[in-house]
């Protein structure tokens, strides 16, 4: 039907035809103005009230867009731990243990409502103090955010249906220390469901992005939570240690590195705590031949470059079937030239700054070995600020199962490109890894679809879609990459001892 | 002149065979009044790694079996365990200080802990697996897989009880075990050995090694193949197991050695010994046309 | 022709091979377009382009020849206070062709005419070929026509290209638009299918047009863009490159940049120009008067400052 064209290409004349993404048409800068109301210096959130770190040390939060210091952030010492903790007993004690789980919704219900008035100040917050593209802050992690709260809010005197014949109870205080890719939103992962469950907390925002955890502090106060529910204190590696090895965490929920992961088990073990990690990844999105194309370009582009790739589910090793892989790829290429790079705050931002310097010189070093070990590179050719910590998004062709780059997470735009003949191989290849978090299937074959979603070892199969997440859904991996999962009725469980 | 009766010799039960230990060493097993009764295979590090090889070979035959034909299949192992629990009786009564009368029980128990699960099989999806409503055009829906191979090591008294209480939850869903057995009361878990052998359960799908839980419990906390252990341990052991499953980030569940009454206790068959041994899975997939 | 093709319908083997897209991801994709914010001098400059890319339109029963003569007036001159581009196109029936050109003078203003029976096209090959080819004698430059929609559904695809075959034939020097009717095509399977079955026998140049605007449904940015990536493809393989107009629907300024930033990041630059984008559409034009005015200005404009289509308080 289709070999009619009349314009039948040589085939000199196809390899000269390109499509031309140049700036005929530029965007002008589209800033979000909104005012982030961000304070100079910020202080611990123990029992209730603002303290200043008992440690008196502070360090700044680094606006990586721009590198400059945006303001002085508490660095919670031992013995604001041990205050924490001291509050998230009494606190259980006096008033969250004793509270009907009606009204434990009712907090959550209000603290989702206040989340939602203010989503536009802490959007731009997050973004400042994180980096990640304002639309992003914006459209997907505050709504995300404030959804949990109101997910888990109807759950909190509903417990009974979620684990049928179980008999169950809270673990009192836990200990939660959060990542800083999406720095709110695991805060409400984490704190919905404990609160729900009838927990208290005390939490540790990462070290580069406190300062949505700390503005938090003040929706807790105007949504008057009774006094040590919920303690943030902010910190570094070290107060993390502090909470995981403290007598008074029943339970400690983590996400982060797996190398991080495997020190807390390794900290708390023989301890009896209860544990919850989600750990990295190095998920593979795997497309077929029969996939639909453009929308599987588009889910990779996702998967990858979403929160400039600093996500622990990022589909950073796409198998693509040999049959297609030429043509595939020149459409990811073709999509990386419309991709803009830049202010996290423009509104057109669609990769924003990497977090931190340390993060930046990561990517680096693992793009250095990707090269160094013999995979073809190709980077955007797009314009990057010239201050700030940029990069580039990049893709790698030729790679194999032993290079570093499919091996090891690289939390940065940096895609691995494999390909695969046969669906056993793109299972085997997919799963040839410690990590099992995610994984992504294209192809129009439903069968297909339940066949590699059985076979793939990961806690979450996006099927002809990509880095999606609702509060309703559980998240949380196999293998290396964690136990426990945040979200659903699932989520529930990992909040209560049962037995 | 009495019939001088046939002993037999004891073996460990791995990949469907009955074994000796690859390093042929055994230790005795004594009466209650110190009376020498056979030689029990002492389990080493490497027959623990071989087991593991084989019952992650078996392991994925196993779960993917129908949950029916698992149900049938472990009602079956209730029923090889119902014609003999007589000589299971005799067998706890063997060693330890059980009267028969309460060795009995513990049979009686330990085979309606079997049909409980047996029953489980094809329902426990029904109530831990769920679709999830997502704000969006897609279906999204949990289900639970099995993790894999899990180890267990089972507490001497109850030492039936509480291996089969450990072993039946997490196979129920499709995972295979490699069990330590009791050292002290060892006899029942080698005849347990013979009805798994003729209860139409894959050879493979659980093994009973025999032997001595110091020199096989860091080989259960380390091997990475091991996804989950469901251990009966004192304090100290539980720091050395978790310490060493660290590495591989296991799912664990330990069981202080509590006291054998707690055994019998009804709760102690829940739907959650099986959760404990589970991965849930969502999937995503859009609704469109 | 492919060797074996048991028990697949025509349908089926294009469908094959053009392959599928998927509904949920492709709205989700278009979704991102219209987060795009463009603002100031890009603003201006874009509602320029969608000025000059307008087939200002008018079909309707009740049309009249002095609708038409003020409908060129205004593609001529948009506007009395900013400084516009003239529109592409006026587009009109084929009996106001002559009427349309004599109105429009030297100005370098093509004029399209519907044809072939639109907007059903249920009409003999041979009446819709003579109405296209007088339409041409009468001085039309551009001629917009309809498949047969049924045609296509029940797996009639060579009786669709040889029609189309013969209609490009019979617009000589005018260049022809492909109307597909993707409302009653239904899926963007079947949106794909038939862009690229008209791709095969068009022109370069040629334009694949979304909608008549007669019936319910019209362009949207997700069909808009199943065109647009058909056409990528399409270019990329053969090196033809096929126009674009999507008609109907689009009724403001917002909604247009929106349309232009898919071009933009689809199609990339060569495709930002009246030569192979266009809108179908009769209200949008005062809207993006009304934000050239605003942006000139600074101050937000009542609409009765602006010709026609203008209703309420």
């Amino acid at each position: 039907m289709l070999a009619k064209s009349k314009a039948k290409p040589s085939s000199t004349r196809r390899n000269t035809v390109e499509l031309l993404f140049g700036d005929l048409w530029e965007f002008d800068p589209a800033p979000e103005l909104a005012d982030p109301k961000l304070k100079e210096s910020y202080a611990l959130f123990i029992d209730g009230q603002f303290a200043a770190p008992r440690s008196r040390k502070y360090f700044d939060s680094i606006n990586p867009g721009t590198e400059k210091a945006l303001a002085s952030i508490p660095m919670a010492g031992k013995a604001d731990i041990d205050a924490a903790f001291q509050a998230a007993d009494s606190g259980y004690r006096k008033y969250w243990s004793k509270m009907s789980g009606n009204d434990r919704g009712k907090y959550l219900y209000r603290i989702g409502r206040l989340l939602q008035d203010r989503s536009r100040e802490f959007a731009v917050a997050e973004s400042m103090d994180g980096g990640k593209p304002i639309k992003e802050s914006r459209d997907f992690d505050l709504p995300m955010a404030a959804a949990h709260f109101f997910y888990y809010a109807g759950w909190a005197d509903k417990l009974e249906y979620a684990l049928p014949g179980a008999n169950f109870k809270p673990y009192g205080p836990v200990g939660q220390i959060i990542p800083w890719n999406f720095p709110l939103l695991m805060l409400a992962w984490k704190i919905a469901p404990a609160l729900a469950t009838g927990n208290t907390v005390v939490i540790k925002p990462a070290e580069t992005t406190s300062i949505t955890a700390l503005k938090f502090a003040e929706i807790l106060q105007e949504a008057d939570l009774p006094s040590g529910v919920v303690n943030i204190v902010s910190g570094a590696g070290n107060t993390g240690q502090l909470i995981v090895n403290h007598s008074g965490a029943n339970k400690i929920a983590f996400t982060g590195s797996t190398e991080v992961g495997k020190a807390i088990l390794r900290a708390t073990a023989g301890s009896g705590k209860g544990l919850t990690l989600e750990l990295g990844g190095k998920a593979a999105n795997v497309v077929f031949d029969d996939a639909p194309i453009d929308q599987a370009v588009e889910g990779v582009i996702n998967g990858i470059f979403f929160n400039q790739g600093h996500v622990c589910c990022a589909g950073s090793r796409l198998l693509i079937q040999e049959s297609i892989a030429k043509v595939f790829v020149r459409k990811l290429k073709h999509r990386i030239a419309s991709l803009r790079v830049g202010d996290p705050l423009d509104k057109n931002t669609d990769i924003g700054a990497i977090n931190s310097r340390e993060q930046l010189q990561k990517i680096e070093r693992l793009v250095e070995a990707g090269v160094h070990e013999g995979a073809a590179l190709f980077q955007s050719s797009c314009s990057l600020p010239r201050r700030g910590w940029y990069y580039r998004p990049s893709i790698f062709e030729g790679v194999t199962q032993s290079h570093r780059i499919a091996q090891e997470e690289i939390f940065g735009p940096v895609l691995s490109i494999l390909t695969f003949r046969t669906i056993s191989e793109a299972i085997e290849k997919a799963n040839n890894t410690a990590y099992g978090l995610s994984a992504g299937v294209w192809t129009d074959k439903g069968s297909k679809i339940l066949k590699m979603s059985a076979a793939l070892k990961a806690g979450v199969v996006w099927a002809n879609t990509y880095n999606k997440f609702d509060p309703s859904s559980p998240f949380g991996g196999y293998k290396e990459s964690g136990f426990g999962r945040e979200g659903g009725k699932q989520g529930i469980c990992d909040y209560l001892k049962v037995s | 002149m009495a019939r001088l009766p046939i002993t037999k010799t004891p073996k460990a039960y791995v990949g469907g065979k009955f074994i000796r230990s690859e390093s042929r060493r055994v230790y005795p097993l004594n009466g209650k009044k110190g009376s020498f009764i056979c030689n029990i295979p002492q389990c080493t590090r490497k027959d623990t790694r071989n087991a593991v090889v084989v019952a992650a070979k078996v392991g994925t035959n196993w779960a993917s079996r129908t949950p029916y034909n698992r149900g049938q299949i472990l009602y079956r192992l209730g029923e090889m365990m119902e014609a003999r629990s007589e000589e299971l009786a005799q067998a706890i009564a063997l060693t330890g200080n059980l009267s028969i009368a309460s060795a009995r029980k513990e049979v009686a128990t330990t085979v309606d802990c079997v049909i409980y699960y047996a029953g489980w099989t094809d329902k426990y999806e029904q109530v831990l697996g769920n679709t999830n409503p997502v704000s969006g055009s897609f279906l999204n829906f949990s289900v639970t897989e099995p993790i894999g191979v899990v180890g267990v090591i089972a507490a001497d008294q109850p030492s039936l009880l509480s291996l089969i209480g450990l072993v039946i939850p997490v196979i129920c869903s499709g995972n295979s075990v490699v069990a330590l057995a009791s050292s002290t009361n060892a006899y029942p878990a080698i005849l347990l050995g013979e009805m798994l052998a003729t209860s139409d359960l894959p050879g493979g799908v659980v093994n009973i090694l025999t032997g001595f839980r110091h020199e096989v419990l860091e080989t259960f906390a380390s091997h990475e193949h091991l996804r989950g252990l469901n251990l009966c341990l004192d304090k100290d052991e539980q720091k050395i197991a978790e310490t060493l499953a660290s590495e591989s980030v296991k799912r664990i569940c330990i069981h202080s050695r509590q006291t054998d009454q707690a055994w019998f206790d009804e709760k102690h068959k829940s739907l959650y010994a099986i959760r404990n041994f589970l991965e849930f899975k969502t999937t995503w997939h859009p609704i469109g046309a | 022709m492919p060797p074996v093709a048991l028990n697949k319908s025509p349908l089926k083997r294009l469908l094959d091979e053009v392959g599928p897209v998927d509904q949920v991801a492709i709205e989700e994709r278009v979704a991102k377009f219209t987060t795009r914010s463009i603002k100031k001098s890009s603003k201006v400059w874009g509602l320029n382009l969608v000025v000059s890319m307008l087939d200002l339109t008018t079909l309707e029963g009740k049309d009249t020849s002095g609708k038409v003569e003020s409908l060129c007036r205004k593609a001529i001159r948009p506007d009395e206070f900013v400084v516009t581009p003239t529109v592409a196109a006026v587009c009109v029936y084929p009996a106001m062709v002559t009427h349309a050109r004599r109105c429009l003078g030297d100005a370098k203003i093509k004029v399209a005419s519907v044809a072939t029976g639109f907007p059903s096209g249920q009409f003999p090959l041979r009446t819709r070929l003579q109405e296209v080819k007088q339409a041409v004698r009468d001085g039309a430059d551009e001629i917009d026509m309809v498949i047969q929609r049924g045609a296509f559904l029940t797996g009639d695809l060579q009786r669709i290209q040889n029609e189309i075959a013969a209609t490009a034939e019979a617009c000589g020097e005018a260049r022809l638009k492909v109307i597909l009717e993707v409302s009653e095509l239904e899926t963007y399977d079947n949106i794909r299918a038939a862009s690229f079955l008209a791709m095969a026998v068009l022109r370069p140049g040629d334009f694949i047009k979304t909608s008549t605007g007669k019936t319910s449904g019209n362009a949207t940015l997700a069909n808009n863009q199943v065109i647009l990536e058909a056409i990528r493809d399409f270019y990329l393989e053969t090196g033809t490159p096929i126009a674009i107009k999507p008609a109907g629907g689009i009724k403001n300024s917002k909604q247009a940049l929106q349309f232009l930033i898919a071009v933009k990041e689809t199609l990339g630059d060569a495709w930002l120009s009246p030569e192979r984008y266009r809108f179908g559409a009769s209200s949008l034009l005062n809207d993006l008067l009304m934000q050239l005015r605003k942006q000139q200005q600074g101050v937000y404009q009542a609409p009765w400052k602006f010709s026609d289509a203008f209703s309420g308080y």
